[in-house]
C-alpha cells in the first residue's frame, strides 16, 4: 500500500516546492519582525512622540485663540503641514531603521553564530536574503504609510476634541484632510521612493552585511567616501559625489516644479518618474548587489 | 546507496590542507564516530557533507552534492553544529512555530512532547535558559525531525555529566530507529563508546582507521601483561604499550586472542587507548620518515 502512494506523491513535487518557498518566505519574513521589534516599534514610538507634541501644540493654540484669526483656508494648510511633517518624521524613522537593519542582519546572523541554526534548516540563500530585502523595501514603508494614516486620523479627532469654540471650522478640517486622497499619495509616494528608488542603497547594505569581516559600518560608508576623495584628486571631478547625491535626493527631473505644490509628495509625476534612467539602472544595480549577497552567503559561516 | 559517498574529497586553506582526499562510504543506518585530534579536518568534513563549505573531489550525501544542493538536502538532513548556535533572542514558542513553518518532515507535537519532559517553558527565551537546557531544546527540535541522516558536532561540548549521558540516552531510546543515519565528532569518546557501530579516526586530513565497532573488538586486543612475560608479548609486535600502576598494558592489532592470553589478561581496548595508540604511531612513522 505504501509503495504505490509514495509514487503518486512524486508528480506533485513542484507545486508542492512553490508552496514550500511561498511557506519559507513568509516565516522567514516573520522571524525577522521577531528579531528586529525595532521595525515596528521606532516609527510607532515616532508617531506618539509627534501626536503628543501635536497635542500640546494645539492646546496652546486654542489658549492664544490665535487660530481664530486666520482665515479658513490658513488654518486647512497650518493643518496640512503638520500632517506632512508627521508622515516625514515617522517614514525618516523608517528609513533610518532599515538602513540599519540592512547593514546588521546578515552581519549579525555570523556573529552571534546563529547562521549555523538557520543553515540547518531547508530555506535557501535566496529566500533568505529576499525575504530580509523585503523588510526596507517593503515592510517598513507599508508600515510607516499605515502608521502615518493612523498618526493623521488621530491629529484630527485631537483638533476635534481640542478645538470646538475657538472659532475653527472643523467640519471643514475633515473636509479637506480628503483621507483617500492623501493615502493613496503616500502610498504611491512610499512605494516609488522608499521602496523603488532607495532599493540599490539597501542592496549594497545587504551586501556589505553579508561579507563584512567586521564593522559593517566601516564597510559601507568608507568605500563611496574614498571613492569620492580619489576621484576629486586624481580627476578633479565630482561625478560619484553628484551620483550618490541624486540618489538620497531623489530624481529631480521627475518632480513636478514645486511653485504653490499642494503637496510635496504629489510633486513626482508618475509617467516622469517610471521614464526616469536612473531608476532603471538604480534597479539593475540593486539586482546585482543582492543577487551577488545570495551568492556571497553561501560561503559565509560564524565569524 | 550509501548515506554519505566521499572519493579523493580534498579542502585547502591556503596552504594549509584541512582535508586530504579522503575516500569514505557510510551506509544507512549506522552510527559513526569521527573522532580525531584538535585541527584534524573533522569539523570541515562535516561541513562539506553539511553543504557549509565547498569542496574538491567527490561527495554525495543521499545522493545529493552538497554544495549545490544545501537547502534541499537540510530536508533530509539535520544537524547540530554546535551547543550555542540557537540565537539568543527567540523565544521557544516562536522557535516551534519557526521549525515547522519551514521544515516538511517536523513534528510539532513530538518536539512539544521531547520538551515537556524537560523544564524548559514555551514563553522562555533562549538567552534564559542554561547551557544545559538550550542543547534539550537543540535535540528536542532535531529529534522531532524526521531525518534520515543526522550530524553531531560536538554536541555535548561544556555540559555536565548528567546533561551528556541524557543527550546520547534520548539519542538512541527516542530517536535511532536502525534506518537513520548518525554521524557524531566528540572529545569525550568514552562516552559514545557504546552508542557507535563504526569508528572514523582522522588526522591531518586523511582518514587513518575506519572499521565497524565489531572488526574494531576482533582485530584489536589490549593486554594486561604480567611482568614475567613482558618479554614474550612483546615479542608478538604490539603497536602500542603503555604503563598502568607499573604493569605493562599491550595493545596488538590482528594476534589471535588465544595466543594473547597465553601472556595476560586479553580484553577489548577502549576507544580512547586505540585513539592514542593509532595517533602515536602515525607520529612516530612520520618522525621516521622526516629523518
Amino acid at each position: 500500500m505504501n509503495a504505490p502512494a509514495k509514487e503518486m506523491s512524486k508528480p506533485s513535487i513542484q507545486p508542492q516546492g512553490i508552496a514550500a518557498a511561498a511557506r519559507a518566505v513568509y516565516w522567514s519574513i516573520q522571524r525577522e519582525l521577531w528579531e528586529n521589534r525595532s521595525i515596528y516599534l521606532a516609527p510607532l514610538a515616532a508617531a506618539g512622540v509627534f501626536l503628543a507634541g501635536f497635542l500640546i501644540n494645539m492646546v496652546s493654540m486654542r489658549r492664544s485663540a490665535a487660530a481664530s484669526a486666520l482665515a479658513p483656508a490658513q488654518q486647512l494648510a497650518l493643518l496640512t503641514t503638520r500632517y506632512e511633517l508627521s508622515a516625514a518624521l515617522i517614514m525618516g524613522t523608517a528609513v533610518i531603521v532599515g538602513i540599519f537593519y540592512s547593514l546588521d542582519t546578515l552581519y549579525g546572523e555570523r556573529r552571534d553564530r546563529s547562521i549555523l541554526f538557520w543553515k540547518s534548516l531547508p530555506v535557501s540563500d535566496l529566500v533568505t536574503v529576499l525575504s530580509k530585502l523585503t523588510i526596507p523595501f517593503l515592510i517598513l514603508p507599508l508600515l510607516s504609510l499605515f502608521i502615518s494614516l493612523t498618526t493623521q486620523f488621530f491629529m484630527l479627532v485631537l483638533s476635534s476634541m481640542v478645538l470646538p469654540g475657538s472659532g475653527v471650522n472643523i467640519a471643514g478640517l475633515w473636509r479637506g484632510a480628503s483621507f483617500f486622497e492623501v493615502s493613496l499619495v503616500l502610498l504611491y509616494h512610499v512605494l516609488t521612493v522608499h521602496g523603488l528608488w532607495y532599493a540599490p542603497l539597501y542592496g549594497w547594505l545587504l551586501l556589505v552585511s553579508v561579507r563584512a569581516p567586521r564593522a559593517p559600518f566601516i564597510w559601507a560608508f568608507l568605500p563611496p567616501f574614498v571613492i569620492c576623495g580619489v576621484e576629486k584628486i586624481a580627476f578633479n571631478t565630482t561625478h560619484f559625489l553628484g551620483l550618490l547625491q541624486y540618489r538620497l535626493m531623489g530624481p529631480a527631473e521627475a518632480m513636478a516644479p514645486s511653485g504653490g505644490a499642494k503637496d510635496f509628495m504629489a510633486t513626482l509625476i508618475p509617467e516622469h518618474f517610471f521614464s526616469t534612467p536612473g531608476l532603471w539602472t538604480g534597479l539593475a544595480v540593486a539586482a546585482v548587489f543582492v543577487f551577488a549577497a545570495v551568492r556571497l552567503r553561501r560561503y559565509q559561516g560564524p565569524i | 546507496m550509501a548515506c554519505i559517498e566521499a572519493r579523493g574529497l580534498r579542502k585547502a586553506f591556503g596552504t594549509n590542507v584541512a582535508l586530504d582526499g579522503i575516500n569514505l562510504r557510510v551506509e544507512e543506518g549506522r552510527i559513526v564516530g569521527l573522532i580525531g585530534p584538535n585541527g584534524a579536518g573533522k569539523t570541515t568534513a562535516l561541513n562539506a557533507i553539511l553543504g557549509l563549505t565547498p569542496f574538491q573531489g567527490e561527495l554525495r550525501v543521499l545522493g545529493r552534492d552538497p554544495w549545490a544542493e544545501r537547502d534541499r538536502l537540510m530536508c533530509d538532513v539535520s544537524f547540530i553544529a554546535d551547543v550555542a548556535v540557537l540565537p539568543r533572542w527567540i523565544r521557544v514558542s516562536q522557535v516551534l512555530d519557526y521549525v515547522a513553518g519551514v521544515h516538511p518532515r517536523f513534528d510539532r507535537g513530538k518536539a512539544e512532547g521531547f520538551l515537556a519532559k524537560t523544564s524548559i517553558r514555551s514563553n522562555r527565551k533562549v538567552r534564559e535558559l542554561s547551557k544545559g537546557m538550550v542543547a534539550q531544546l537543540h535535540l528536542a527540535l532535531v529529534m522531532a525531525i524526521d531525518a534520515r541522516l543526522l550530524v553531531l558536532d560536538e554536541p555535548t561540548l561544556g555540559l555536565d555529566i548528567l546533561y551528556r549521558k541524557q543527550f546520547y540516552d534520548s539519542l538512541l531510546n527516542d530517536y535511532f530507529d536502525g534506518n537513520r543515519t548518525i554521524v557524531v565528532t566528540t572529545h569525550q569518546v568514552e562516552e559514545v563508546q557504546h552508542v557507535l557501530t563504526d569508528l572514523l579516526f582522522i588526522d591531518r586530513g586523511r582518514i587513518v582507521l575506519d572499521r565497524s565497532m565489531e572488526e574494531v573488538e576482533a582485530r584489536y586486543v589490549e593486554v594486561l601483561v604480567r611482568p614475567e612475560q613482558v618479554a614474550a608479548a612483546r615479542a608478538l609486535k604490539p603497536i602500542y604499550e603503555r604503563q598502568v600502576f607499573g604493569q605493562s598494558v599491550l595493545l596488538f592489532e590482528g594476534v589471535e586472542r588465544s595466543r594473547l592470553a597465553a601472556v595476560g589478561e586479553a580484553r577489548t581496548p577502549s576507544i580512547t587507548d586505540l585513539f592514542v595508540a593509532v595517533m602515536e604511531k602515525r607520529c612516530e612513522t612520520s618522525q621516521g620518515a622526516a629523518r
